[in-house]
């Protein structure tokens, strides 16, 4: 137990433990101490000067140590000059005055000093409105100035820091929360000041600029108009935006989220989602998101969204098309494959896979991942709090590049490791997250399992891991595909079992899934097949949220085969072009559910715009189809849908959607009126959602299936063996339709070993074609001397089909130089 | 006495209803004559121009935040040189009132930091389908008396540099 003190601030007892800040104790009592500079999520500057306040200490008797009395009450000495509250610490008996003449003096004084820049634009300002410099210097700050109007330092206008954020440097009060952001939370310094003086500016340090996927971070922590982001830019007036919980759904971590809507004469008067604004979650997301979760919301206002039954291309009926799809799946029962991705919630799902097994059907999980049966086993327990492992914790990633497939759990990671956990990163090339390893193990592709097997017995590593408080395995799929991460996972879990790191809060295996919900997706019992082909041809295919056509040309000659085919998507694809019949679904921003995130935390998210022409939700299309075949589903209410899941799934016991809707008080406070705290991150009040328990923890035996010694992917002599690995930013169609984000795709590449790449005579830039398993393509040659020499590296989802490691063989076409 | 007071009072009523025969009627013939409004009328509003023609809403919404009938929608874009409508970075791609909810209390008026919007002079606002009450911008805009003068247009790259036009404080 640490020390506690009691201070006194304003006349207010406060009881803190010893270390904290006298401005953190102020928030607890209920005062706010102004600051700029200070954000409770960083080490404090002490730059801005705004918290200054007057502090005063028990005089203490030399000789016995203890406090001199005065008139019955400890002396207290104030000291001469005013103190910053952000870079004090309390202290027993502290006295802090934040109201008194001198206190206010010294801050109208700082923010009259502040102002002297400031070109005070707040009508054009896409902070304004929001702006803690705005409110302080309502609250705090002088009516007038006595600089003079025309002495005040003149910029250029607003420029670009990368393709994402605007700097406006006249705005800039030099508080540096961008820059410590970058270096301390993210570990990258991308960000920094030039110049002295009144000329100090930021800039960016990186090519190509600000080149951090955390970058959006920086314009909510910013205390003035200064970092804005290029997606917003003069979007809408902060007070007009209505707001509504969200999930983001674009990766596994479940990132929450606040959607700010307005109407748009653009969108003809119809409501559209203007932004995308992190919602606190200090178990899951903090206060922060990843630019791809800020920035790629457009893809559900595309024009390519579907908004109208077809059967057979052309347009039809609801009941048309409901009649026809109940023909077809009631005729061929057993036929039926239900071919459904994460993408979905677990409301859609779950009602899927109830039709599939009404009928006697299959349910297939669309995924290269395998290994979720696992999580559920053993899994992380319920009240895993990433931000709270550190000294005497461990945390294993394993074949996974968690920057570019879940930048919250790097960042949330890398912030353990920071705090003292021992990182262990094993990966068959170098990642990001190597820089703060304690280990780094790199192994050869096709050493994943006995890497892990490695970890168990006498080593240095194994004997660190087994001794750990607490364990947290991330298993991935960087260079392996379904048959790699199905053999991983075992390998993960009987390592954790042995050590025994299940059953219990911060311990146990967590998967860096593709898509947002793939984990429900196995809770509800979905599962992936190897040979998803030869499971397609000849059945009645029912595909839900995935593009396996577009994905994969053998999935598309597959699909041919079909007897049948019905394509419930967001947006138009090639499946949805090959399918008998269409059925448009509502994408995630239009209606209710609930996402498992990789730590099997449950999270609901709200509707926040109207629904687009007559789109339905998947959970009610499946409904609808069921309740025609007969059987006994829920095709209205997404509330419904999920108590009857709850009831029927053992995990899910318990559960409904009020209970996800729970919050309780969360440190930071942020969202109340005073934005210069937290940021603009929004306050949680929709709900924390609940994390799943693990059989496991439950006291069930588990047992885990037998570990294979060997998986059988390895390059072979002379030959080249493409590995699928994850790009943050890829052609899926979520970051394709942002313009913003476009501009970061780049092209397909492949990356090769040095000592490859000279044996078949390639040099970085050479545009090559590649042929593999009878398909083939285009990428541009890369160098990268971290991963093995037979090895090439293909990012997924970059046009290039390979979805498991495979034999390429790579020629040359043209040389053209990538930059 | 009874008698001769109603005549009295009568016949000065009629006196003065005969001397009114003499005065200068008040009556004006409109629509045909119109009566000039009073300085502070608040009519129609008007977007207004600088005198190079450039316009002087930023788009700032501060008119939609102060109206108390929730009359106005603006929404902003960024101004480029080969297109700049303002001199400042930013102006209003869509203003629109709605004069049927407008109550003409001015308020937009107050909030405005460029003196852009100004109630003017015209009261004569009819409609014959709701839809028309909805006054977009190019309504709104101030005429130019020159087409050198409209917007938007193209300019010299760095004459306009400030992120908003050089103003003074508002004088009444």
């Amino acid at each position: 137990m640490t020390k506690q003190f009691t201070l006194t601030i304003d006349g207010v007892q406060v009881t803190v433990p010893e270390g904290t800040l006298v401005v953190d104790a102020a928030k607890l009592a209920g005062i706010d101490i102004p600051v700029f500079c200070y954000h409770p999520k960083m080490e404090p500057a002490g730059n801005c000067r705004m918290c200054l306040v007057e502090i005063g200490r028990p005089v203490l008797d030399r000789a016995s140590g203890q406090a001199v009395m005065e008139n019955g009450q400890p002396k207290i000495q104030f000291m001469p000059k005013l103190e910053t509250a952000c870079t004090n610490t309390v202290s027993e008996g502290m006295v802090v005055l934040t109201q008194t003449e001198k206190a206010r003096d010294g801050q109208k004084g700082t923010l009259e000093f502040l102002l002297t820049s400031h070109p005070l634009d707040c009508p054009i300002c896409d902070k304004g409105g929001e702006c803690p410099l705005q409110n302080l210097t309502v609250e705090h700050g002088p009516g007038k100035s006595r600089f003079l109007y025309d002495e005040k330092l003149h910029f250029a206008k607003q420029v670009p820091l990368g393709e994402l954020i605007w700097l406006d440097r006249e705005r800039c009060i030099q508080c540096a929360r961008c820059i410590r952001f970058q270096d301390e939370v993210v570990g990258e310094a991308v960000l920094g000041f030039e110049e002295r003086g009144r000329s100090t500016q930021i800039i960016s340090l990186s090519e190509p600029g600000f080149d951090s996927v955390f970058s959006g971070n920086t314009t909510d922590i910013c205390p003035v108009g200064a970092l804005t982001t290029a997606d917003f830019r003069f979007g809408a007036r902060p007070w007009e935006l209505s707001a509504s919980a969200s999930i983001c759904s674009q990766c596994p971590v479940g990132c929450n989220t606040t959607l700010n809507t307005r109407r748009e004469a653009k969108a003809g008067g119809g409501i559209v989602v203007k932004r995308v604004m992190p919602r606190q979650n200090e178990e899951v997301n903090e206060i922060w998101m990843c630019d791809k979760g800020r920035f790629a919301h457009h893809y559900a206002e595309s024009q390519q969204r579907l908004v109208k039954p077809s059967i057979r291309q052309a347009k039809a009926s609801w009941t048309d098309a409901f009649e026809l799809v109940t023909k077809n799946f009631e005729s061929s029962r057993s036929d039926v494959v239900v071919l459904a991705s994460g993408r979905l919630s677990n409301e859609d799902l779950f009602n899927l896979k109830s039709l599939a097994d009404g009928l006697g059907g299959r349910s297939i999980l669309y995924t290269d991942m395998g290994g979720g049966d696992l999580t559920a086993l053993v899994g992380v327990g319920q009240g895993t709090d990433l931000g709270k492992l550190g000294k005497g914790d461990v945390l294993l990633v394993v074949a996974s590049d968690l920057y570019e497939e879940a930048p919250i759990w790097y960042l949330r990671v890398k912030q353990a490791a920071d705090r003292g956990a021992t990182l262990i990163v094993a990966n068959a090339r170098a990642t990001k997250l190597e820089r703060f390893a304690k280990y780094a193990i790199r192994y050869a592709n096709g050493d994943e399992l006995k890497t892990i097997a490695g970890l168990h017995g006498d080593g240095k590593i194994a004997q660190e891991f087994a001794n750990a408080q607490n364990a947290v395995v991330f298993y991935g799929g960087d260079g392996l595909g379904l048959g790699g991460t199905t053999d991983l996972a075992p390998a993960c879990a009987k390592l954790l079992k042995d050590t025994n790191h299940i059953g219990r809060a911060n311990n146990g295996l967590v998967g860096v899934w593709q898509r947002a919900n793939d984990q429900g997706a196995w809770e509800m019992g979905f599962r992936p097949e190897a040979d998803l082909a030869s499971a397609l041809k000849g059945r009645v295919v029912y595909i839900v949220g995935a593009d396996p056509a577009g994905d994969d040309p053998a999935l598309a000659l597959a699909l041919k085969g079909a007897k049948f085919i019905v394509a419930q998507d967001i947006l138009e694809t090639l499946t949805t072009q090959m399918a008998d019949v269409v059925l448009p679904a509502q994408a995630y921003t239009e209606r209710e559910g609930s996402y498992t995130s990789g730590e099997r935390r449950v999270q609901r998210f709200y509707a926040a715009v109207p629904v687009r022409g007559e789109a339905k939700a998947d959970f009610a299309i499946a409904g609808e189809i069921g309740r025609r075949l007969g059987l006994n589903m829920e095709n209205g209410s997404a509330r419904i849908t999920f108590d009857r899941l709850a009831a029927n799934l053992k995990d899910f016991a318990g559960l409904d959607y009020n209970k996800l809707a729970e919050v309780k008080p969360q440190w930071p406070i942020v969202g109340r009126g005073d934005l210069y705290y937290g940021g603009t991150t929004y306050e949680n009040k929709q709900g924390l959602g609940v994390q799943l328990s693990t059989a496991a923890e439950r006291g069930e035996t588990v047992s885990l299936p037998e570990v294979r010694k060997d998986s059988a992917l390895r390059p072979k002599e002379d030959e080249l063996l493409a590995v699928p690995v994850t790009k943050l930013y890829d052609l899926g169609a979520t970051v394709s339709s942002t313009g913003l984000l476009c501009q970061r795709i780049g092209a397909a590449t492949i990356s090769l070993h040095p000592e490859a790449a000279k044996r078949l005579g390639l040099e970085a830039g050479m545009r090559v074609a590649l042929s593999f398993d009878g398909l083939g393509g285009e990428a541009l040659v890369k160098i990268d001397d971290t991963i093995s020499a037979g090895v090439a590296l293909v990012p997924r989802s970059m046009g290039l089909a390979v979805r498991e490691p495979v034999s390429v063989r790579v020629q040359i076409l043209a040389e053209a130089k990538v930059n | 006495m009874r008698v001769i007071e109603p005549i009295w009072e009568l016949s000065r009523g009629l006196a003065r209803t005969f001397l009114s025969l003499f005065e200068k009627p008040v009556t004006v013939q409109y629509p045909e004559e119109k009566r000039e409004v009073r300085p502070r009328f608040r009519g129609r509003h008007v977007l207004k121009r600088y005198d190079n023609g450039l316009e002087k809403c930023i788009g700032c919404s501060l008119c939609a935040a102060a109206c108390p009938a929730d009359a106005i929608f603006v929404e902003a874009a960024e101004n480029t040189d080969e297109k700049r409508f303002s001199p400042g970075e930013r102006y209003a791609s869509t203003y629109e009132i709605n004069m049927l909810r407008c109550i003409y209390c001015g308020f937009c008026e107050d909030a405005c930091p460029t003196e852009a919007i100004v109630l003017g002079d015209n009261y004569e606002l009819s409609f014959t389908d709701r839809r028309d009450a909805i006054y977009p911008k190019e309504m709104l805009l101030e005429p130019v008396s020159a087409a050198s003068l409209l917007t938007p247009r193209s300019v010299e790259p760095g004459v306009f540099k400030r992120s908003v036009p050089a103003m003074k404080d508002p004088q009444d």
